[in-house]
């Protein structure tokens, strides 16, 4: 059984249909990539995956490892184990980052039937965590992405998606915005999460990310359709020839 | 006058009756200050919404209420536990409707450099001496609610800080209201708090309901801050439900002082807490922060008058405020530059979540200048949880009401970090943590 099945999804944003028909069934252990021009919708389909409001299903459904994803509140969804790395992460003035990821993981230990760690288990943890990512104490103690770079923003993603082990992390453009040094250390922190029985889906505009998060399969994402699917070599092929070969709106 | 306020409010005829009880009532200075007060106030009445200070806060309420004089003897024998700020190595002065109890306080156990003691006390042994101390200053500023205080003067806490002395044991005034059944009740406490020149202090005010019942409290608190003294100042408003809390503080800032003060608003139907800060000596700083969080139909104003006096100085607010169901919510802060005021640095800043369709705030901004050579700003906003947040917390798994309930307090905590007392600011902190759980529960069980 698939991890994530998605069957014939529509879905619109202020009464505009935006998806138009989605089928896409990702498996445990894959890694998978949707690629798109701007304004086809791949922002949009995440946020479907993770039920923000405001985004509504018309038609089709979500299976998530067999469970009806669309009865499920956004944070019954993360619970269940769904994680969606943020484009554009939210600032939260007042809450620090140790704070913030403490409640996320207790809340889904406690979810899933299992004892909360205490102040200092989770200080442990966290900081194994953060290490590899290059995300000293500092940083934890601040303020939810407030005053973070670019990159710091995206480590952080990174960083709760280690914390919280998801098992299909959704990345939306976790490479716009960020360097070849930063885009290195992102993509060997989810490579290093990669296992048997989780998945990835990445949403990028760009090739590049998928050299470092290598993917098994590739969809183009084109005016709310998946278009086309194959192999890493798909992206290659979009990278030299360009979306207009699909007749969607050309790269930006 | 006449058309612009209430006059009907019955203390103005129970005075005539209760004057011949007040301590020293044959002591010259003091009879003509109360006949004073009491012919101010029968002048005036309760202020209306047509007094532009009063604009926003409706007295109907507290009119209709009919409070009368205070009860002389008040059966209290212990405070209400938990109540209370917990500080837990201060000093605490008790006050119950709005009479100094020493068999409460800890008057004997007074820190080094401190001096207290209860006004009516003094009035009756030391007219004279407490005649200096009580006398406003030239600026002071009046006002029917602060001349009804003068009318029915009685009691309240006078604490003197010794020059040089650095105390570092809170002061904690705690003034517990008693409400007696089937009758309402007034009381005007006045306090006086002196630090004198080069001295370091710490004062903090508890207001508690010792059970549920309507009663008004009408108190006056004069501040005057020596030469480079250092006064934190920082109060807790926890009235009954059904209280009516107001409070003027006077305060007198001198040469290289430092006055630090902070308000949380969490009790009393209706509750204005107004700050008079005059900075009279160079080189001064004021600092007035509050929080306030307001449910059912609770009443919260904050209002504050900066006067920038002298050169040099530096003034800022911040207050923020949640409001919930029906609460009205209203700040006015009004900084006012002198002109010889130069180089005056003032910061105003004022934010408020509505946590519903049908909570109100109104917030008024004010700056009067007159000197060139000033940097003043002032911000107001109004607002709801931001949708982004709350999504992205709950993406995380956070279900929809700790979300909601992280981010108010995070709101809040804005305005206590402004707290230099870091120990202080946790106290309040905690006090905003409760709440927020309160309402929290107070939602599920509405939702059972």
């Amino acid at each position: 059984m698939a991890l994530l099945e998605i069957r014939n999804l529509h879905a619109t944003v202020d009464g505009k249909p935006i998806l138009k028909g989605i089928d896409l069934s990702i498996g445990k252990g894959e890694v998978h990539a949707i690629m798109g021009p701007n304004g086809a919708g791949k922002s949009t389909l995440s946020y479907v995956i993770a039920g923000r409001e405001g985004y509504e299903v018309t038609d089709g459904r979500i299976l998530f490892d067999g469970e009806d994803l669309l009865e499920l509140e956004p944070d019954e969804r993360a619970c269940a184990g769904l994680f969606l790395a943020f484009q554009y992460p939210v600032e939260i003035p007042g809450v620090t980052n140790t704070t913030f990821l403490k409640t996320a993981l207790n809340a889904q230990r406690k979810g899933r039937g299992e004892g909360e760690l205490d102040a200092m288990q989770f200080l442990k943890f966290v900081r194994e965590k953060a290490k590899p990512l290059g995300i000293g104490d500092d940083m934890l103690k601040r303020a939810v992405n407030v005053g973070f770079s670019g990159g710091e923003k995206k480590r952080n993603e990174v960083l709760q998606m280690a914390v919280l082990e998801p098992k299909l992390a959704v990345l939306d453009e976790t490479d716009s915005g960020l360097d070849i040094d930063a885009l290195k250390i992102v993509a060997d922190g989810v490579n290093a999460m990669r296992r048997p029985d989780n998945a990835t889906l990445v949403i990028t505009h760009y090739q590049r990310l998928l050299d470092h998060i290598v993917p098994d399969r590739v969809h183009v994402l084109a005016d709310g359709r998946i278009i086309k699917s194959g192999g890493k070599e798909l992206a290659l092929d979009l990278e030299a020839k360009g979306y207009a070969q699909f007749g969607g709106a050309a790269a930006a | 006058m006449a058309k612009e306020t209430m006059t009907d409010f019955p203390l103005a005829a129970a005075f005539d009756e209760a004057a011949p009880r007040l301590p020293g009532s044959d002591v010259a200075w003091l009879d003509a200050l109360r006949a004073q007060g009491i012919s101010t106030f029968r002048a005036h009445g309760l202020p209306s919404r047509k007094v532009e200070a009063w604009r926003y806060t409706n007295l109907n309420a507290l009119a209709r209420a009919g409070f009368a004089a205070a009860e002389v003897d008040v059966k209290l024998a212990a405070l209400p536990d938990g109540a209370a700020l917990a500080l837990d190595d201060a000093c605490s002065i008790v006050l119950v409707n709005g009479r100094l109890r020493p068999d409460l306080s800890d008057l004997d156990r007074l820190p080094d450099g401190v001096s207290a003691e209860g006004l009516g006390d003094l009035l009756r042994r030391a007219p004279s001496r407490a005649e200096s101390l009580i006398a406003p200053a030239p600026n002071a500023s009046a006002g029917a609610l602060a001349a009804l205080n003068d009318a029915f003067l009685e009691d309240g806490l006078i604490l003197q800080i010794e020059a040089g002395a650095k105390v570092d044991v809170p002061i904690h005034l705690v003034a517990v209201g008693v409400p007696v059944p089937g009758k309402a009740i007034a009381f005007h406490p006045r306090n006086l708090i002196v630090a004198a020149a080069g001295s370091h202090a710490t004062f903090v005010e508890s207001h508690i309901g010792a059970a549920q019942g309507s009663y008004f409290s009408n108190g006056l608190t004069d501040v005057r801050i020596g030469r480079g003294a250092m006064l934190t100042h920082a109060k807790f408003q926890d009235e009954s439900a059904a209280a009516f809390h107001v409070a003027l503080v006077r305060a007198s800032i001198g040469e290289d002082a430092s006055y630090d003060s902070f308000v949380l608003h969490r009790g009393a139907e209706l509750a204005r807490h107004e700050v008079h800060a005059a900075i009279d000596g160079s080189g001064a700083e004021c600092r007035l922060n509050g929080a306030y969080l307001g449910t059912g139909q609770q009443h919260i104003d904050n209002t504050t008058v900066i006067e920038h006096r002298a050169p040099g100085s530096r003034s800022s607010e911040v207050f923020k405020g949640v409001l919930a169901d029906r609460a009205h919510g209203v700040f006015q802060g009004r900084i006012v530059v002198h002109r010889d005021a130069q180089q005056t640095d003032g910061n105003q800043l004022n934010k408020t979540l509505l946590l519903s369709r049908n909570a109100e705030m109104d917030t008024k901004p004010e700056l009067e200048i007159y000197a060139d050579d000033v940097k003043c700003s002032h911000g107001a906003t109004v607002g709801e949880l931001s949708e982004m947040e709350l999504f992205y917390l709950r993406a995380r798994g956070i279900d929809e009401a700790t979300a909601r309930d992280i981010l108010v307090s995070a709101f809040l905590s804005e305005a206590v970090s402004e707290l230099r007392d870091e120990t202080l600011a946790s106290i309040f902190a905690e006090r905003i943590t409760g709440w927020v759980d309160a309402r929290h529960a107070d939602d599920a069980e509405k939702a059972a």
